[in-house]
């Protein structure tokens, strides 16, 4: 654009500079005139005149070429049109560029823009829907549900930032429209030795899942020890995180976080006051000293099994205070392991086989309350799960969780053990839509029966290319 | 947690020794790839992120290639959104500040490249198309020129010592296009103005140079899958306009070109965008050579 803008200057510039001329050049031929001069001496000022006006149209000509090689990419005008008029072409399909907000395309925009929707419906023998499902967002009843309706807002912020917020709006099962404010960070685009830092609130890198938003998810909910650990909408806050990307041959990146310990989306640590973590009641803990912070390290590497096969490891800990008693700490250790296996020749992505597993165990130290002494408790949790895409867009998976009750005395009711079968189909009409079934069977000391459930999801994408992480 | 610092010494142990090429590249796809290698020479060392033989629309982001991005000196993308669904994770996680954009180290190949297919509006009703416009312009190999030159130009910064070399190997490479271009168009002159049916727009730029009107597609709209009502059209287009090649990717559902053929005594021609992608193919010149042959060989015998 520049370089037409500045061909354009240059040819109104050569432009004026020629009419200035044509007016200048007869007015001095006219005062040097005689009386007696012929028109053989007009023709002739007539072809100087002409001349003067091709050599400027000459040095025109050499001036526009130049001016087109100025950026970045090396000349093309001896390559771009066809030597020949290409034959017999349709209707040139060619235009302006279109007119695009924040537009369709991604990664060229000031702030890309882009909104997903998921949406649910299904029933299930639950009586409690919002119980059984331990995600926020689940399907949270019979009939339908409003699970995520997320708008991501992304760019580069200057040279030295990216940023990110994703806000989301949900519709709770009363009717009400509910705003939450998920992430909202800036990364670093180019510290040096490996590192990368994050700063404002974001979901904690502790696992897979929990980093991820419920669109990515290959299952309708959430794996029950993820709620049971992380709460109904994950673990996230606000901190800082430091990532280094370590110099060896293989990919191998250690990560530390550091985020605020409490409110509703920190449950196993201060959390919200009131709620009670391992059957005893939270209260307010002010934060003293760097220990009352949540400290998440974690360490991931991945490897190459062959051009076809990826292995992906994890390993993280979150460590920090809970509102049980003063000196009471949370401790939640987890392993995480994906392996992918796609055809050399995959179209659209397809077939692929993945799985993905993780396990995690959550011990607590908690206060003394009025008729119970201070104890330590245990639990752990985990799911495995296994996803087919057998042929272009459709997808098989089976999820299999498993939480395992409170080792503490008396034991918490609602932390029984529980186990869940999960078969799903997904269908991806394209990859800015996908429909899923899902059939969950649930048994479990905290259910009264075993429970079925049958959930259809919808999701669709408009704005700025999705773009996943492996 | 103890194995924490256990692992992270063994893989320090690991750390990677300094390759011995100047400039290290990082390439989205096989043709760039391969245009580094033969501008470059010995002087860089060359890292291909997709697999000639699957669909560069769907590559999966793998950390393996984030490590290559955070080493690289040099990246080379097409930049026509075509690498818009992988290669920014990779770039996030690769934190290089080399090959940012707008960085010396930053190759966009579709720079000074006319493209075709621009959309007029960005309405994804129309399939998956890129608002840049069509993404396969390395099949017409007049392109390959400009993008070698500007490797070339970009290499001779960022290593000045290999400048002459470079230089050099960019004359050699043109010229043996020269060459090749000649030979080439001879080809398929005798089917100038003949028509081929491809599965995707792949293949507007390739028939645009030589001559070939690569219009009719089995998908009826980028990136949206064949219904048998737009199939049972092409099939009856191929008949009525005498139609009788149809090309077809190695990650394409060949089936589906099968099934179209066997309906009008057509062939199916196998042939690849990247080179590495058909057999004899290692750089980009010979993967051109193999294609042009084959539509050469189709359209002679139909």
């Amino acid at each position: 654009m520049s370089t037409d803008s500045r061909v354009v200057r240059a040819r109104s510039w050569m432009m004026g500079a020629c009419m200035a001329l044509c007016l200048l050049v007869p007015a001095t031929a006219r005062a040097q005139e005689t009386p007696d001069t012929s028109v053989a001496g007009l023709r002739q000022e007539i072809e100087e005149l002409k001349q003067t006006i091709s050599a400027l149209e000459r040095r025109l000509a050499d001036l526009e070429p130049t001016q087109g090689q100025a950026p970045a990419p090396p000349a093309t005008a001896e390559v771009t049109p066809p030597p020949e008029a290409p034959p017999a072409e349709p209707a040139p399909t060619e235009g302006p560029p279109p007119l695009t907000i924040a537009s369709a395309a991604g990664g060229k925009n000031f702030l890309n823009l882009s909104l997903d929707g998921l949406v649910a419906a299904g029933t299930s023998t639950a009586g409690d829907v919002g119980a059984l499902e331990v995600g926020g967002h689940d399907p949270a009843q019979r009939g339908f549900t409003v699970q995520n309706v997320e708008t991501v807002f992304e760019g580069a912020v200057d040279p030295y930032f990216r940023g990110q917020a994703n806000l989301v709006v949900q519709i709770t099962p009363e009717g009400e429209t509910q705003v939450e404010l998920e992430e909202v960070y800036v990364t670093t685009t180019s510290l040096s030795h490996g590192l990368q830092a994050k700063a404002g609130q974001f979901f904690t890198e502790f696992g897979r899942l929990n980093p991820s938003h419920p669109h990515t998810w290959d299952f309708v909910d959430q794996p029950l020890v993820n709620g049971r650990f992380f709460g109904p909408d994950g673990l996230r806050s606000t901190g800082l995180r430091l990532s280094w990307l370590l110099p060896s041959e293989f990919y191998s990146e250690a990560f530390l976080t550091v985020q605020n310990s409490q409110g509703e989306t920190v449950t196993s640590f201060r959390g919200t006051p009131g709620e009670t973590l391992f059957g005893r009641e939270t209260g307010e803990r002010p934060v003293a000293s760097f220990s009352e912070l949540l400290v998440v390290p974690r360490y991931s590497a991945s490897f190459d099994l062959s051009d076809t096969q990826t292995i992906l490891l994890g390993a993280s800990a979150a460590l920090g205070p809970n509102g049980t008693g003063s000196s009471a700490r949370t401790r939640i250790y987890g392993l995480d392991g994906f392996w992918k296996w796609k055809a050399i020749n995959a179209f659209q992505g397809f077939p692929f086989v993945k799985v993905q597993a993780e396990v995690m165990r959550r011990g607590a130290t908690v206060g003394a309350t009025e008729d119970l002494p201070a104890a330590s408790f245990s639990d752990w949790g985990g799911y495995l799960q296994v996803n087919w895409g057998y042929r272009a867009r459709k997808v098989v998976g089976l999820r299999i969780d498993r939480v395992g009750g409170d080792s503490g005395e008396p034991r918490d009711p609602a932390l029984g053990a529980r186990w869940r079968l999960s078969p799903a189909f997904t269908w991806f009409p394209t990859e800015y839509s996908k429909l899923r079934l899902q059939y969950n069977f649930d048994r479990g000391d905290t259910l009264q029966q075993d429970e079925h459930s049958l959930w259809l999801q919808l999701e669709f994408l408009l704005g700025a290319h999705a773009a996943h992480k492996f | 947690m103890k194995l924490i610092p256990i692992v992270c010494a063994a893989t320090l142990l690991a750390v990677a020794l300094p390759a011995s090429a100047a400039l290290r590249v990082v390439a989205t796809t096989g043709e760039y790839g391969s245009l580094a290698t033969e501008i470059g020479g010995n002087r860089v060392s060359v890292t291909t992120i997709a697999k000639p033989t699957e669909d560069p629309h769907f590559v999966d982001a793998r950390p393996s290639q984030i490590v290559a991005l955070n080493r690289a000196d040099v990246l080379i993308e097409g930049g026509a959104e075509l690498e818009i669904g992988w290669l920014p994770p990779l770039l996030d996680g690769a934190r290089n500040a080399k090959i940012l954009a707008g960085a010396p180290g930053r190759i966009v190949a579709s720079e000074g490249i006319q493209l075709l297919d621009i959309p007029l509006a960005a309405d994804r009703s129309q399939g998956d198309t890129h608002v840049a416009g069509n993404p396969h312009f390395m099949l017409d190999p007049l392109n390959s020129k400009v993008v070698a030159q500007h490797i070339a130009r970009v290499l001779g910064q960022l290593d000045p010592g290999g400048g002459p070399t470079y230089n050099a190997n960019l004359a050699r490479f043109s010229a043996e296009l020269d060459g090749k271009m000649k030979e080439w168009t001879a080809q398929l002159a005798p089917f100038r103005g003949r028509q081929i049916v491809t599965y995707h727009p792949t293949w507007r730029y390739f028939g645009r140079r030589f001559g070939l009107r690569a219009d009719t597609f089995l998908e009826p709209k980028p990136g949206i899958p064949p219904s048998p009502p737009h199939l049972a059209k092409v099939i009856q287009k191929m008949q009525d306009e005498k139609i009788r090649v149809l090309l077809v990717e190695p990650y394409q559902p060949r089936k589906t070109a099968e099934a179209v053929a066997s309906r009008n005594d057509a062939v199916v021609v196998d042939v690849c965008q990247f080179p590495g992608g058909l057999p004899g193919t290692s750089t980009y010149l010979q993967l051109i050579d193999v294609v042009v042959q084959r539509v050469a060989q189709a359209l002679a015998k139909t």
